[in-house]
C-alpha cells in the first residue's frame, strides 16, 4: 500500500486573472477612404498574453479586416515591428503583464503606409541593399576552411543579430524627415560586414555611407539603441563606422 | 489603387562623387567645439569675473586689449570658430527638418549670408579697430 501524503492545507496559488484593455489602433484603407480613423476595441488580456496576442484576438473575434503583419509570433522573424503607446516594439515580445490598460497601436513612423499597421518596406530594404550585405572577397578561392579567431569574431557580434524589422530606422527622427538617410539597420548590416576579417570589400561600404546621406546624419539620439528588440548597441556601431572612416582603418 | 497610398519617400542617393566633406564637417565641430570650450570660458573669465569683471570694460579696456597680438588672434579665433560652428549647427538642423528642396535652399542662404557678414564684419572690426578714433 503505497502512503499517500497528506496534503497540507496551503493558499492554492492564484489564477493569473485577465483584465480588460482598450486598444487604440491607427486604422488606414485607401480601398475605402483616404481619411485616417482610429478604432479602439476592448479585449480581454492575460499578464501572459502579448500585444500580438491581442491583435490577433481583435482580428479573430471582434474586427476581421484589421490588418498586420506577423510571422513566427517568437520575435525572430521581425515582421510586427509596430508603434505601442508611442515607442517601436515587436508586437510579439510585449508581454501585457508589462502594458498599461490602455494601448495605442500605429504603424512604424517614416515609411509610407500601405493599410492599417502595414508600410510599404521597399525604401527600408532598397537602403540594406545599398550597404551590399553579403561577403564580397577578392582573389583566389580559399582552399581551406578561413578561421577566425574569437576575438576577431567579437568586433561584429553584436550586429550580426539584426533581424530587419525597421523598429530602429523608424525611430530615427532623422530618418522621419529624411526618407533618403540610410538609417541605422543598413548601418549596423554594413557594419556587420566591415568589421567581419574575412570580408575585403570594406573600403566600398565605408565609401557608401560616407555619402552625405550616410552615417554623417547620425545624431546620436539613441532612439534606435532604445528601439532595437534584439538589444544590438546600434548607436555605438555606428559610431564605430564613423571611426573607422575617419581614421581609414578597419 | 497604388495612387491613393501616401507618397513614398524619394530616395536621391548615390549620385554625387566621392567626397569627404561630411566627414570633415562633422570633424571640425568637435575640434572647434574642444576649441571653443577653452576659448569662450577663457573670455567670459577675463570679461566677467577678474579684476571687477564687467564694472571695468569701457572703450580703453578694449583698445588695450586689442593692442596686444595675442588677444587679436584670441578674439578672431573665437569669432570664426563659433561663427561656423554655429553655422554648420543650423545647416543640420535644417537638413533634418526642411521637406521641401526649396525651403532648405533658401533658409541655407540665408543662413550663409549672414554669417558670412558677421564673420566679414567682425573681422573688419580687429583688424582695423583705431584706438584714436575720439
Amino acid at each position: 500500500m503505497t502512503a499517500v501524503q497528506e496534503r497540507s492545507v496551503s493558499t492554492p496559488t492564484e489564477a493569473p486573472k485577465s483584465r480588460p484593455i482598450e486598444v487604440k489602433i491607427r486604422r488606414y484603407n485607401p480601398e475605402i477612404s483616404d481619411e485616417v480613423t482610429w478604432v479602439t476595441y476592448t479585449v480581454d488580456a492575460f499578464p501572459t498574453d502579448r500585444v500580438l496576442n491581442l491583435l490577433m484576438k481583435i482580428k479573430g473575434e471582434q474586427d476581421g479586416t484589421l490588418t498586420f503583419r506577423r510571422s513566427c509570433a517568437h520575435g525572430v522573424c521581425g515582421s510586427d515591428a509596430m508603434r505601442i503607446n508611442g515607442v517601436n516594439r515587436l508586437a510579439c515580445k510585449v508581454l501585457m503583464k508589462d502594458m498599461p490598460d490602455k494601448l495605442t497601436i500605429e504603424p512604424i513612423k517614416g515609411l509610407p503606409v500601405e493599410k492599417d499597421l502595414i508600410v510599404d518596406m521597399e525604401p527600408f530594404f532598397e537602403a540594406f541593399r545599398a550597404v551590399k550585405p553579403f561577403l564580397i572577397t577578392h582573389g583566389n578561392e580559399p582552399s581551406k576552411e578561413w578561421l577566425q579567431s574569437q576575438a576577431d569574431r567579437d568586433r561584429f557580434d553584436d550586429t550580426t543579430k539584426c533581424i530587419l524589422c525597421a523598429a530602429c530606422t523608424t525611430s530615427c527622427p532623422v530618418f522621419w524627415t529624411d526618407g533618403s538617410y540610410f538609417g541605422p539597420a543598413a548601418i549596423v548590416n554594413a557594419h556587420r560586414f566591415i568589421f567581419d576579417s574575412r570580408d575585403q570589400g570594406a573600403e566600398e561600404r565605408l565609401e557608401i555611407l560616407n555619402d552625405r546621406e550616410g552615417v554623417w546624419r547620425c545624431r546620436t539620439t539613441f532612439n534606435c539603441t532604445e528601439a532595437c528588440p534584439r538589444g544590438i548597441q546600434i548607436t555605438k556601431a555606428i559610431q564605430e563606422v564613423k571611426q573607422a572612416l575617419l581614421f581609414r582603418r578597419v | 489603387m497604388t495612387n491613393l497610398l501616401e507618397a513614398p519617400r524619394s530616395p536621391q542617393r548615390r549620385t554625387r562623387g566621392r567626397t569627404n566633406t561630411e566627414l570633415y564637417a562633422w570633424l571640425f565641430m568637435r575640434v572647434s567645439g574642444v576649441l571653443l570650450v577653452v576659448l569662450v570660458l577663457g573670455h567670459l573669465f577675463i570679461m566677467n569675473i577678474l579684476d571687477g569683471g564687467v564694472q571695468r570694460i569701457n572703450f580703453g579696456f578694449v583698445a588695450g586689449r586689442w593692442a596686444s597680438p595675442f588677444w587679436q588672434v584670441w578674439d578672431l579665433l573665437m569669432l570664426w570658430l563659433a561663427q561656423i560652428h554655429g553655422t554648420n549647427g543650423l545647416r543640420t538642423i535644417i537638413n533634418d527638418y526642411t521637406r521641401k528642396d526649396q525651403t532648405r535652399f533658401w533658409l541655407k542662404m540665408a543662413l550663409y549670408t549672414a554669417s558670412a557678414l558677421v564673420i566679414a564684419l567682425g573681422t573688419l572690426v580687429i583688424f582695423t579697430f583705431d584706438p584714436n578714433i575720439h
